[in-house]
């Protein structure tokens, strides 16, 4: 059944704060293979002018799934077939980069809903500010939800 | 000084069932096709996959090895075009990365268009960042 496009513009809640640590940055650095060491070492991080490690460009995905993509999944409403979706694209735009100590929100917005062909194609934007207020990134992706086989 | 026309050194990156387990882990996308043989193939897949995200992720390096400072990405986007199958052995699935200068913005900014490649076809598509350069 396609998704009512009704949800275009409708924004979910707020998220919880997350708080992001030290040792997660390193994991995920870890996890995709890069060595930097502003991401692992605070001196390396504070002589390039920032104030604690940042996250690898890619860190925000963590928020996004872990938030908006739960926002999306939960809602009994929307109806999304979880085990039909695939990630069609992803952008980020930076005011900076994520940093330890950051305490993170996310609002997430469905942007643009399309049916094609029986796929139907769902934009959403994540705002990802501080708690109080600071923008730190936004995350745009498409979702797709492949068509039932027949 | 960057120019348009600059090629960043290339990466390639073999991509193992492991790396995907650790990856699941540190981004928290346990999606079981980045790790179930069956399940991917009962949604129609040609073998467990990587995560679009992770490609996206080892593209990035590509760009953030090439700058000094990788927290002077301004954006940086990507369409998943093709699916990277990583084969339940210890050679794994090679990603070839590729980059080039695109264009000098009068801003300071530079856009870099990437190619990532898996068997020779390309996986991601308009993968573009755009950076800070130095003044």
């Amino acid at each position: 059944m396609p998704l009512d496009p009704s949800f275009v513009g409708h924004s979910y809640p707020r998220s919880e704060i997350y708080e992001v640590g030290r040792q997660k940055i390193r994991e995920f650095a870890d996890a995709i293979g890069d060595d930097h060491p502003m991401y692992r070492d605070p001196a390396a991080a504070r002589a390039g002018g920032y104030g604690d490690v940042i996250a690898p460009p890619t860190f925000a995905t963590i928020l996004f799934g872990k938030y908006s993509l739960q926002s999306l999944v939960d809602d009994p409403k929307l109806g999304l077939n979880y085990e039909r979706l695939v990630h069609g694209d992803m952008t980020f735009e930076y005011a900076r980069p994520v940093n330890a100590g950051d305490r993170l929100t996310v609002v997430t917005t469905i942007a643009q809903i399309d049916s094609r062909m029986g796929n139907d194609f769902l934009n959403i934007r994540a705002d990802i500010d501080t708690a109080d207020g600071e923008r730190v990134v936004t995350a745009s992706a498409q979702l797709v939800i492949r068509a039932e086989d027949e | 000084m960057t120019a348009v026309g600059d090629e960043l050194p290339q990466l390639d990156v073999r991509v193992r069932r492991a790396d995907l387990v650790r990856y699941a882990g540190a981004s928290l996308d346990f999606n079981p096709i980045h790790w179930n043989e069956k399940l991917a193939g009962d949604v129609g897949l040609p073998g467990v996959i990587a995560h679009g995200m992770l490609t996206m992720a080892l593209a990035g390096r590509l760009v953030t090895n090439w700058l000094d400072d990788p927290g002077a990405l301004v954006s940086y986007g990507a369409r998943f075009t093709r699916p990277v199958v990583v084969p339940n052995d210890d050679i794994g699935a090679l990603v070839e990365l590729t980059g080039k200068v695109r264009e000098i913005r009068d801003d300071g900014t530079a856009r870099v268009d990437i190619t990532a490649k898996f068997e020779g076809k390309t996986v991601l598509g308009k993968a573009i960042a755009v950076v800070r350069l130095k003044a």
